[in-house]
């Protein structure tokens, strides 16, 4: 029993890695933007998909494709804020901004079963299938290699932001964007970038997921962004530390009451959260939100 | 949040109270008398089940859009957790049905059951989730439904991922949308309706102050949480009772398809598209939006493509038409009738701001900008006292 609790808490904390790098995306979209982004969980799914292609058609090797799919993903979130978010203002901004993201989901689920087809896949590789036998657990090299690359990218992510002039205009946006504008800031080219920056990581993100999660189809975003989504409130909306945490918990967690009760281990993730904010309304790290004028 | 863009989004549907305005009243009462004879005729005229079939379904969304508006329209709060009621509705009948042995039309005597279920489950919920704003809750709304969606797989007095079924109603199969859609049109109706009166209400007042600012709605002594709880409830009643009736209708639910989050979805773009807050709109967006869907999906066998066409949709309406067809129409005919006057006097404006709230609808129907300034100036009294 102690070794299934010990294999299922470290299981929890390496895929709690990679669902880091997923939420950070969307936790720092939100922090600068204002909204949430439904789109995010198709957006993972999409990625897998791209990895999925350049696997199986070009016989690319899934990290190596991530230098295409990164840049591409980067691309396309650039060109949905500028065409689509942009756009909105207003009092009803909030759920308007949530209704575009969930067309642009409904649009990209559709063009995938189109391309697709409703087929479950799976990434394959040497390192999905070999195992490392390592302090007595059997870990697939995917879930080391998967979680090395997620905290790197995060780690990456923390240096843009706050060792580089780019990463203060973004904080600064984050903190009062009328200030930031005021002292010369281009809030909208941080706001399209950061957009970008927040779908590039979702190709990483989908690489992993779609190699580790045991098959996806066009189907699995739903799934993915309503966790992601317990993820960052949990963690404190906009807080990048606070998703990492709040990654690792759930996973663990997640994992733990899978040993017991495999059915009810979906449900852990939206009861911890609603537990959680009954005491904490703003979550592990979040700030008292900003009363708006 | 400024004046001018909130007054012309609520002058959408509210009769004007004071004498004076006979002709514009008289249209008013005139056109709901109408729709409302149209409705009732509906099935007499379209003998067709598969024609009658759009109509219970518009009507069972009409209703929910309404109850769904009466909530988050007016108070701001955006919920993406309604399925739950509609499932726990469809569910408590369902269940009350198969368990007590009702057969035949008593079990039409059960929906207020789903009405008290729906109700009953909102008074938790929104205890837990009303105690967080914006993003937040509609987070919160999500993960809840996702909880009851589980259970509704996992406990064994739903069923399972099997679900359950309806009682047979032996009817001839010519007539047998008819019932339904009478009882749906009086949900509708009754769903309208109560949304027009709160909107006219000291409640409504008070939900929509909470929308406009709520720290400051609960300085002038608005009870901010009894009030979003009253209309969450009231909302979810209305919700768990269509979904009791819509159960009946499709003869089966599965925890897919009565915990559905498109079902969210599309109750939030029907109010969009009509117009959020106003009465009339989410009427009007349900009846655009729910045939036209079924319609498109018989049109376009391949479901995929009616999904990207529903997306697009989305974004067209969110992007061009983003206050709904409503307001954006009423403001045209408000600047027609306008033409060349004054429409805002600036001085009353401002004397009306501080209470935060819109109480100028209707002001510029009213013909000339002095009157609209004097009646605006009384109403800003009251809503002094009303708070």
């Amino acid at each position: 029993m102690a070794r299934e609790i010990y294999q299922a808490i470290v299981d929890g904390i390496l895929i709690g890695g990679v669902y880091a790098l997923m939420a950070v995306g969307l936790t720092l979209i939100f922090g600068v933007l204002d909204i949430i982004n439904i789109a995010q969980g198709i957006l993972v799914v999409l990625g897998a998909y791209l990895s999925y292609g350049l696997a199986a058609r070009l016989h690319i090797d899934l990290f190596v494709g991530l230098l295409i799919t990164v840049p591409a993903m980067f691309v396309l979130g650039v060109a949905i804020q500028w065409s689509f978010i942009r756009p909105l203002r207003g009092r009803e901004r909030t759920s308007m901004t949530l209704l575009v993201s969930y067309a642009i989901a409904l649009i990209i689920e559709g063009i995938l079963y189109e391309v697709a087809g409703p087929n479950v896949r799976e990434l394959n590789a040497w390192y999905v299938t070999k195992s490392i036998h390592l302090f007595g657990f059997y870990l697939a090299y995917i879930y080391l290699l998967g979680f090395v690359m997620a905290v790197v990218l995060v780690l990456a992510l923390y240096a843009l932001l706050y060792r580089t002039g780019f990463g203060r205009s973004v904080r600064a946006t984050m903190q009062d964007e009328t200030a930031a504008r005021l002292i010369g800031i281009d809030t909208n080219r941080v706001a399209a970038l950061t957009f970008g920056i927040g779908v590039a990581v979702t190709a990483a993100g989908g690489m992993m997921f779609g190699a580790t999660n045991g098959g996806f189809n066009p189907n699995s975003g739903y799934d993915l962004i309503s966790r992601l989504l317990a993820i960052i409130i949990l963690g404190g909306l906009g807080s990048i530390g606070g998703a990492l945490a709040a990654s690792v918990f759930m996973l663990t967690l997640q994992s733990l009451v899978d040993i017991w009760q495999p059915q009810w281990a979906t449900a852990v993730f939206y009861a911890a959260l609603v537990l959680v904010l009954l005491v904490r309304p703003t979550g592990f790290f979040g700030r008292a939100p900003v009363r708006a004028q | 949040m400024s004046e001018s863009s909130t007054g012309t989004q609520d002058r959408g549907a509210r009769a004007v109270p004071s004498g004076g305005l006979t002709g514009a009243r008289g249209l008013r009462i005139a056109g709901v008398v109408a729709v409302l004879a149209a409705a009732v005729a509906f099935p007499q005229v379209f003998t067709n089940p598969a024609v009658t079939n759009y109509g219970v379904f518009a009507m069972i969304f009409v209703a929910v859009a309404s109850a769904w508006n009466t909530f988050s329209g007016f108070s701001g709060y955006i919920s993406l957790g309604h399925a739950v009621f509609f499932g726990s509705g469809a569910y408590a009948v369902g269940v009350a049905a198969r368990d007590w042995h009702v057969a035949g039309v008593g079990v039409f005597g059960l929906l207020p059951l789903a009405a008290a279920v729906g109700a009953l489950i909102a008074v938790p919920f929104g205890l837990v989730a009303l105690r967080v704003r914006r993003h937040t809750f509609i987070v919160i709304t999500i993960a809840l439904f996702f909880i009851f969606q589980l259970m509704a797989f996992n406990f064994s007095f739903t069923q399972g991922s099997s679900g359950l079924d309806a009682p047979f109603l032996s009817w001839s199969l010519q007539t047998f949308n008819n019932p339904f859609y009478y009882i749906a049109l009086a949900c509708a109706a009754g769903a309208t309706a109560l949304a027009w009166l709160i909107r006219r209400s000291r409640f409504g007042l008070q939900l929509r102050a909470i929308r406009d600012d709520e720290d400051r709605a609960r300085g002038l002594g608005v009870r901010t949480m009894r009030v979003k709880l009253a209309a969450f409830v009231l909302s979810a009643a209305i919700t768990g009772l269509v979904g009791g009736l819509w159960f009946y209708y499709i003869a089966q639910v599965e925890p897919q398809t009565g915990f559905d989050p498109l079902f969210d979805l599309f109750v939030v773009l029907m109010a969009f598209l009509g117009g959020l807050g106003t009465v009339s709109g989410p009427v009007l967006g349900a009846l655009i939006i729910e045939p036209g869907q079924l319609y498109l999906t018989t049109v376009f066998t391949n479901a995929y493509l009616s999904e990207i066409l529903l997306g697009v949709l989305f974004l067209a309406v969110v992007l061009f038409m983003p206050r709904g067809i409503i307001p954006t129409s009423t403001e045209w005919i408000t600047k027609l009738r306008t033409r060349g006057r004054s429409a805002i006097p600036p001085a009353s404006q401002r004397a009306a701001a501080p209470t935060g709230l819109r109480s100028d609808e209707g002001a510029t129907r009213e013909g000339g900008a002095l009157k609209a300034a004097r009646r605006r100036a009384g109403k800003a009294q009251r809503v002094g006292k009303v708070l």
